[in-house]
């Protein structure tokens, strides 16, 4: 009770002194701090809430070294100055000037100690001494330390801080803060149920968990007031987290449709199911990689653009492996597309080889263009730019996908074949150069979907392997022959996993999706839009 | 009636077979256990459980062969059921441990009591008892087959829909026996094995009788298939497979015939699974990798599908292969193995193709090497076991292009050699494709 009364008493002498003129301050000062190295834990509590109020900007540093032990008395002069371990002597320095003080060994000096207690104080005391400092970032962490502690003894500062406050954001922290430490004094009713609403209104997983722990302590008039608040920012919760898992499973979808699109293409077409095509992937994250490499090493300053360079790249190069395929492999496997599955299952063993014996079975460091990195929110959601940027390359290759189906010559005989191939090779289109085409361009789309995975994932040889499974799931699910129908089946997966990722987990949520597109086929054989056709099935 | 089954069903090829697998069975063991040491003739200790497990292999490839080379079903899940045998046989093998286990804990395995189970779970229970064991080392794996044959071929999923979903299945079954509460010890699966009916699973003379008994079940399960396919039903697999429409159409449940063809396909998988697990002394979740499933496949084509004897030869050949590469570093042997396969591809599809191989298994060493000079200044071959992905690869591209009926079909059409028109013959289209408006195709037996 003393040590309470001891440190109102020391709260309101420090509030008085601290418009005393800046000289007489500055006098003072040394010999304040030199109080901190004298008497037990109250005295130097006492000294420190003195300190505190001088609102000096030395004090900071001073209190965080004593916090972390690095705080020393000098037993001979009695001073007390910040030491630093230099081999077997501490050098020491003074905390007021910051000049060399000489060095000293152990059994010279008396460290300050400080109990838990004190510890927390020190804390509450230097994020009060930041609430004013001119820096916005510190006075948001001051502001956030504050929340943390809610030491009713800072309610003064912090209301003449807030005053002063423009910022929004800091803003609203210092007035969660407020409502805190108000619900936690002493304060009427009146004024604290205006303190639930505040908090309620916040209605992050903070203010939840601040009222949840207000909720024991709290009068019994008040304590429904507290629950409905609870309760609120529960619901709120709720839907940011929905909307969240929604983000996440949009997110999902746009990497399964990079990954499925190409798959589906060649599917589609040539009725042959291509397993090196997330070794397409691979190469094309590969891609990325070298001509990062090739930036960095001839044009730094490019180094923002890489993925402008890399895109068309990897768009090229893949087609042209693809073409190479094609061109001996699998089109003397035609009519036989189990053949083909062995075949290209070979080839990616082969390649995740190649790509081990020229890089080393180690990840490759792909880094981002800075514009791809960090985050930002809205509302309660937090979306990353890469994943943004993700989301809108899928759409653009779909986009520009769907143009070339629909739109262009090659698109048109693509059509034709994948509808009638003996007809459309009667009609004179040349079905092995269009064969040809569409798997280069399929696995070209492989290629720039490997250019946006780098991002993401680790680029390693078995960068293809992790995405196959899935990318047949979408092309099964979604049906051959119609983009559409890999754009819904990559949603409905990605968006389905993400959901079901919170109740079950994600293995078990994976799982779950497996079994259901297993049950799914047996519906629709065909996926859900299936090209309809009145030839009879081999 | 039965009797009628099995001598129709032991043609020439099934007798000679049969016959060959039984003195395996029985001079295995004899080498390794009454033939001294130091005799060249003697087979070492490390060797028997390794043939064990290259004729269950065997058995796999011919179970596969079943639905893929009779029945036109190319399942990408086979290894799932094999798994799930060697599984029924691994919780058999763990509940006789007993109080031997690290925890000694008398009726809980060693991984509950790390993951602090109170008390078996009740899927676990039986599995004390060989009988129960035993039997469901048939049950789950035909069950499963069952279940999702069932559905499959109801609703008419076939082709590629079918094998990737057959790929879905075995990858669902990997990521949840991964799982440390499925109650199958997760990641590390179940070993540590101690006791078979028994008798000490390590034993020189236990590894013998399981050896004699992965042949007579090999040989059991080329009875069981010989008589399949030898038999009316046999008939209609293979109708089915060439053009399953019009089998359908002539009246026959297609369906049931795959379903039938499917689940027993699936127990012969299991009991190659089954006597596989205490050969090798563990079976973890990686079994169910899509990629083993795969590689089956691939013993079978190699092999020759559609053929009793083309799968157990391309299962032995390719995993003997598998072993002189992994395992050993003679370049010799692997040369050789190289050099042989070129033959065959050269004897079968001419000495273009065989020479392309060549050149294919020359270019990779001489452009690795040629890598290594670039980089560091000094010629390097590449180590064996890092060309094995490649030697797999290969065996993948080239078997499906030049060698689409095995190794058995290369016997075969020495036997044709002289009626080349025959051949010529078949290979113009169907008049199914016809009608479907498929381009004529090189091999219309898919």
């Amino acid at each position: 009770m003393t040590n309470r009364i001891l440190r109102l008493i020391a709260v309101l002498f420090a509030l008085a002194l601290s418009p005393l003129p800046a000289l007489a301050q500055a006098n003072d000062f040394a010999v304040m701090v030199q109080a901190l190295g004298q008497g037990g834990f109250p005295d130097r509590e006492a000294a420190m809430n003195a300190l505190v109020a001088t609102g000096d900007e030395r004090v900071p540093p001073i209190l965080q070294a004593m916090s972390d032990g690095t705080l020393y008395l000098r037993k001979s002069d009695q001073r007390v100055l910040f030491a630093a371990k230099s081999g077997s002597e501490f050098k020491l320095t003074d905390p007021v000037d910051g000049s060399d003080a000489g060095t000293a060994v152990s059994a010279d000096i008396e460290k300050i100690k400080v109990n838990n207690g004190l510890r927390g104080k020190i804390r509450t005391a230097i994020g009060t001494m930041t609430l004013l400092s001119p820096d916005s970032a510190s006075r948001l962490s001051a502001a956030q330390s504050i929340l943390k502690n809610a030491d009713p003894a800072m309610l003064p500062l912090l209301d003449s801080a807030l005053a002063a406050e423009t910022d929004p954001k800091i803003k609203s922290t210092m007035d969660l803060a407020r409502a805190v430490i108000v619900l936690k004094s002493d304060a009427v009713l009146d004024d604290k149920r205006a303190a639930v609403d505040t908090i309620a209104a916040h209605g992050d997983q903070a203010a939840q968990t601040v009222l949840v722990n207000a909720l024991a302590a709290a009068p019994d008039e008040l304590k429904p007031v507290i629950q409905t608040g609870i309760d609120a920012i529960g619901r709120n919760l709720q839907l940011w987290q929905v909307a969240q898992n929604l983000l996440y499973g949009v997110s999902l979808s746009s990497v399964l449709l990079l990954a499925a699109i190409g798959l589906s293409i060649t599917f589609g077409v040539m009725g042959i199911i291509n397993m090196a095509h997330g070794e397409m992937v691979m190469l094309g994250a590969y891609t990325t990689f070298v001509v990062q490499e090739l930036i960095r090493n001839f044009a730094p300053g490019l180094m923002d653009y890489s993925l402008a360079f890399a895109v068309p790249a990897a768009f090229l190069f893949t087609a042209l492996v693809g073409i190479a395929i094609e061109r001996g492999i699998i089109r003397w496997l035609y009519g036989r597309p189990l053949e083909t599955l062995l075949a290209t299952w070979g080839l990616s063993l082969a390649l995740q080889q190649v790509v081990r014996t020229l890089f080393g079975p180690t990840n490759q460091m792909v880094s981002p263009p800075s514009w791809m990195t960090g985050a930002f929110d809205v509302g309660g959601l937090s979306i990353t730019w890469n994943r943004l940027w993700i989301v809108v390359f899928a759409i653009a290759v779909f986009a520009i996908l769907q143009l070339v189906l629909n739109r262009t010559a090659l698109g048109l005989q693509m059509r034709a074949v994948t509808q009638n191939r003996r007809m459309a090779s009667s009609m004179g289109i040349r079905t092995p150069f269009v064969d040809a085409m569409t798997f280069g361009l399929g696995s070209g789309v492989a290629g720039m979907a490997g250019v946006a995975l780098s991002q993401i994932d680790n680029v390693s040889p078995n960068l293809g392997q992790g995405y196959i499974i899935d990318s047949f799931m979408v092309v099964v699910f979604g049906g051959v022959g119609n983009l559409w129908g890999t754009l819904i089946g990559a949603l409905m997966l990605g968006v389905g996993n993400k959901l079901l990722e919170p109740q079950f987990g994600a293995v078990l949520g994976k799982i779950i999706i497996l079994v259901l597109i297993i049950l799914f086929i047996q519906w629709r054989p065909r996926g859900l839009f299936a090209l309809k056709g009145r030839s009879i099935e081999q | 009636m039965i009797t009628q089954l099995i001598l129709r069903a032991l043609d020439k090829k099934a007798i000679w077979l049969v016959a060959v697998l039984a003195v395996i069975a029985i001079g295995v063991p004899v080498l390794n256990l009454v033939v001294p040491e130091g005799n060249p003739l003697h087979i070492p200790n490390y060797a028997v459980p390794l043939f064990g497990k290259y004729l269950n292999y065997a058995m796999l490839a011919l179970a596969l062969d079943l639905v893929w080379g009779y029945c036109g079903i190319l399942s990408l899940g086979h290894a799932a059921f094999f798994a799930l045998g060697a599984y029924a046989m691994g919780m058999y093998l763990m509940r006789q441990i007993g109080a031997r286990g690290v925890y000694a804990n008398p009726t809980l395995p060693d991984f509950m009591v790390f993951l602090n189970y109170k008390e078996l779970p009740w899927f676990w229970n039986g599995f004390d008892m060989w009988w129960f064991a035993f039997a469901m080392v048939l049950i789950v794996p035909g069950l499963l087959a069952f279940v999702f044959g069932f559905l499959a071929f109801r609703s008419r999923v076939t082709g590629v829909y079918l094998s990737i979903i057959t790929q879905a299945m075995t990858y669902a079954l990997l990521l949840a026996f991964f799982r440390n509460d499925l109650g199958f010890g997760g990641n590390n699966g179940l070993t540590d094995f101690k006791d078979i009916l028994g008798v000490n699973v390590q034993a020189a003379t236990t590894r013998a009788a399981l050896f004699a008994a992965s042949a007579f079940a090999l040989a059991l399960a080329v009875v069981i298939c010989s008589a399949i396919v030898n038999s009316k039903l046999g008939k209609v697999m293979v109708a089915v497979r060439d053009a399953e429409s019009r089998t359908r159409f002539l009246g026959y449940r297609v369906d049931n015939v795959k379903l039938f063809a499917f689940v027993v396909s699936a127990v012969l998988a299991g009991i190659a699974g089954a006597l596989y697990a205490p050969q090798v002394g563990i079976i973890n979740p990686s079994e169910f990798e899509p990629g083993n499933s795969i590689e089956v496949v691939i013993w079978t084509a190699v092999g020759g599908r559609g053929t009793i004897v083309g799968p157990i030869i391309g299962a032995i050949v390719v995993n003997l292969t598998k072993s002189i590469f992994t395992s050993g570093s003679s370049y010799i042997a692997a040369g050789l193995v190289i050099l042989i396969f070129s033959g065959i591809v050269a004897v079968a599809s001419g000495w273009t193709k065989g020479l392309i191989v060549i050149a294919a298994s020359i270019a990779i060493p001489v452009l690795y090497g040629l890598y290594q000079l670039a980089l560091y200044g000094s010629f390097k071959l590449p180590a064996l076991s890092d060309v094995w992905l490649y030697a797999l690869g290969g065996l993948f591209i080239f078997t499906t292009l030049f060698l689409p009926k095995g190794i058995v079909g290369l016997i075969a059409q020495w036997r044709t050699m002289t009626t080349k028109r025959e051949q010529h013959d078949r290979n113009a289209p169907s008049p199914a494709d016809v009608e479907a408006g498929v381009d004529p195709q090189p091999n219309p037996a898919e």
